[in-house]
């Protein structure tokens, strides 16, 4: 008896949070929606340009590339300053991430594992570096790798990067470093292992997603900044990012050359991206990203 | 080889770890170390494998210092209260990865991996992952491994805590098996004076960072040096309370009765008495003490009861076998053996054991 009077009550209330679910989702659905419409917009009509001739970029406003061509792409790939630009900025972006890596990696473990004096403050100042603009350090190393002879190579940008990423990388390393118990790297001591062959064989595995979420950040940071790699190089070492912004300033607007190459621009981040998602799930999960 | 530790002692930014520890440790035999948390275990067992420093005192190895040995070219497997192995390391490359360290030949280690494996049961997991196996699993994984090294010296660090009560008991099992064969020096920890019990060998009871007494874990049940190591090496603690030797009597609070015999002759004055939870009965028995009094509280664990009540104007635990409704604010009277007793000079030396032998575990 009381169980049926308090079912049909029950019953009726079950239907109200139904609907206001429902019309929830609309409404996230629908704001999700117009975020990613404004987020690929301007992707979209890159690519859309990138595929006209210049003459139609200027005077055809249609949603829909006009006369589609690759011509802007063919030309790209064979003239060499638009496609060795390319290969600048990739070697020292590379250069940047595996120096920073390299660097960070073991920088992080003495963070994490050992006490020194001053280790804090060693960590703080590293920060410091960060809190910069760039600018700052714009006309030390102009003057510093010119007189070295790095001015103009892939290096100069390179070195130049890992000042402001080194720091980023060792915070987020050893935040990673840190989950891990101390009691395997005792283990491995005690079982005979040397400490380099520990971190290669042991330990870097261990942090194999902190470490894909380093590299990420290191490879991002160096793939999109402007300032120092437009400073510290002039010809030789010309990156993509620059040859861009020279163009368009210099032999009028070629603006479908210039959405060809910023297609092509967007593509490693998009690539590496990709490989990296699952990493940067785990690193906001774990570590400190 | 004998290990010898001559007054060592450790100390972490002025607080006291280890203090006067004085031990010889010889191969082919199981050393339990028991103490409650904090009582100094673990700094005594990384101390022995090196990977902490005596802040005093020697520490030798068949007459060679060892502080100067550095902890990879030293002859030592550890076990730790957590799961340790090296999760990118398959089952078999875990056991093999300290064998291949020492560079052993390819047969030996192949011939050792299988060997330990199928001792802890684990042959049927060789290719997996140590992230694919379970709790209990991991653990054995990680005793494997320090059993493939047939280091002179094994330590573990209560190694069983983690996992559950039947497992527990059966790897207990093998392990007891597993160190009777061995010629190695074993030292294993624990908090538990029951496992301590079931272990076997010389238990080393530390308490506070100082070895308070040693010897087989049956002796130091039967004849605690003191009233702490009594109240240590007994889950629940063994009731201590206050109490006076008369000519004939026995005051226990307000309680007086004939003097037991075991008392030795011309003994008087204040003292404390002893009793084990377990040797206080629910049922009446000839010549039985009667304690009389009231309940506080009943705590039920799984086979027995706890009964904590007054009588004689002291508190009392007594653990009775069975499960029983005793509820607070009623009566309660629980029966003890005078020759049960044990008796505690006013500064905690033992005077006199209790008379009976009988069973451990009431």
């Amino acid at each position: 008896m009381t169980a049926i009077q308090t079912f049909v009550p029950a019953a009726a209330e079950l239907t109200r949070p139904k609907r206001t679910a429902t019309r929830a989702r609309i409404f996230s659905a629908t704001l999700l929606g117009l975020f990613l419409l404004f987020q690929a917009l301007p992707i979209y009509w890159i690519v859309r340009m990138s595929l006209m001739t210049p003459n139609n970029v200027l005077t055809r406003p249609d949603f829909l590339p006009v006369e589609p061509t690759l011509d802007n792409y063919r030309t790209i790939f064979t003239d060499p300053s638009w496609y060795m630009s390319y290969v600048h900025q990739i070697s020292y972006v590379a250069l940047n991430t595996v120096i920073s890596l390299a660097v960070a990696l073991p920088a992080a473990y003495a963070f994490s594992r050992y006490r020194f004096l001053g280790d804090k403050h060693v960590f703080f100042w590293l920060f410091s570096n960060r809190m910069a603009p760039p600018a700052v350090f714009l006309l030390p190393f102009f003057q510093l790798y010119s007189a070295v002879g790095l001015f103009d190579t892939p290096w100069a940008v390179a070195l130049a990067h890992t000042l402001f990423v080194v720091p980023l990388a060792v915070w987020i390393l050893e935040g990673f470093m840190s989950g891990i118990p101390r009691e395997i790297d005792e283990t491995a001591l005690v079982d005979g292992f040397s400490l380099p062959r520990f971190f290669v064989t042991v330990f870097m595995p261990m942090i194999a997603s902190g470490i894909g979420v380093t590299a990420f950040f290191c490879f991002m940071f160096s793939w999109i900044e402007l300032l120092l790699a437009r400073t510290l190089t002039s010809v030789d070492a010309r990156p993509i990012v620059v040859t861009m912004t020279r163009t368009a300033s210099t032999s009028g607007m070629d603006w479908g050359l210039l959405a060809a190459a910023g297609v092509l621009t967007i593509l490693p981040g998009i690539a590496v991206i990709w490989f990296v998602r699952n990493y940067i799930a785990k690193g906001f999960a774990l570590g400190r990203v | 080889m004998t290990i010898r530790l001559e007054n060592v002692g450790r100390r972490v930014d002025g607080a006291m770890h280890l203090s006067g520890i004085d031990l010889v440790l010889e191969p082919g035999r199981l050393y339990v170390l028991f103490g409650r948390t904090h009582a100094g275990k673990t700094s005594l067992l990384r101390v022995l494998a090196g990977l902490d420093r005596p802040s005093e005192g020697r520490m030798t190895e068949n007459g060679a210092d060892l502080a100067a040995v550095p902890v990879p070219s030293r002859n030592v497997a550890f076990v730790y209260q957590q799961f340790v192995n090296y999760p990118s390391f398959s089952v078999g490359e875990n056991i093999a990865a300290p064998l291949r360290r020492r560079g052993l030949s390819a047969e030996e280690i192949s011939r050792r991996v299988t060997d330990v494996a199928r001792r802890v049961q684990l042959e049927s997991f060789l290719d997996r992952l140590p992230g694919q196996l379970s709790g209990g699993q991991q653990q054995r994984l990680a005793i494997a491994r320090a059993l493939a090294r047939e280091a002179s010296l094994m330590l573990f660090d209560e190694p069983l805590v983690n996992l559950d009560y039947k497992l527990r008991e059966g790897l207990r099992e093998e392990l007891r098996g597993l160190f009777r064969q061995g010629r190695q020096i074993v030292v294993y920890a624990t908090t538990e004076p029951e496992e301590a019990l079931q272990m076997g060998g010389t238990t080393i009871v530390l308490h506070e960072g100082r070895v308070v007494q040693q010897g087989p874990a049956q002796e130091i049940y039967r004849k605690p040096q003191s009233a702490l190591v009594a109240s240590i090496f007994s889950e629940p603690p063994m009731n201590l309370v206050p109490a006076r030797i008369e000519a004939d009597r026995l005051r226990i609070g307000t309680l007086s009765i004939p003097r037991p015999a075991h008392i030795p002759a011309g003994l008087q004055g204040e003292c404390r008495i002893g009793l084990q939870p377990h040797r206080v009965r629910h049922a009446e028995s000839p010549g039985a003490i009667r304690l009389e009094g009231e309940m506080l509280l009943a705590e039920v664990d799984g086979s027995s009861t706890f009964a904590h009540f007054t009588a004689a104007g002291h508190p009392w635990v007594a653990r009775i076998e069975g499960v029983h409704a005793l509820h607070p604010g009623t009566a309660f009277a629980g029966h003890v053996d005078p020759r049960d007793l044990y008796v505690f000079a006013a500064d905690g030396a033992l005077v006199a054991p209790a008379a009976t032998g009988g069973p451990v575990h009431g």
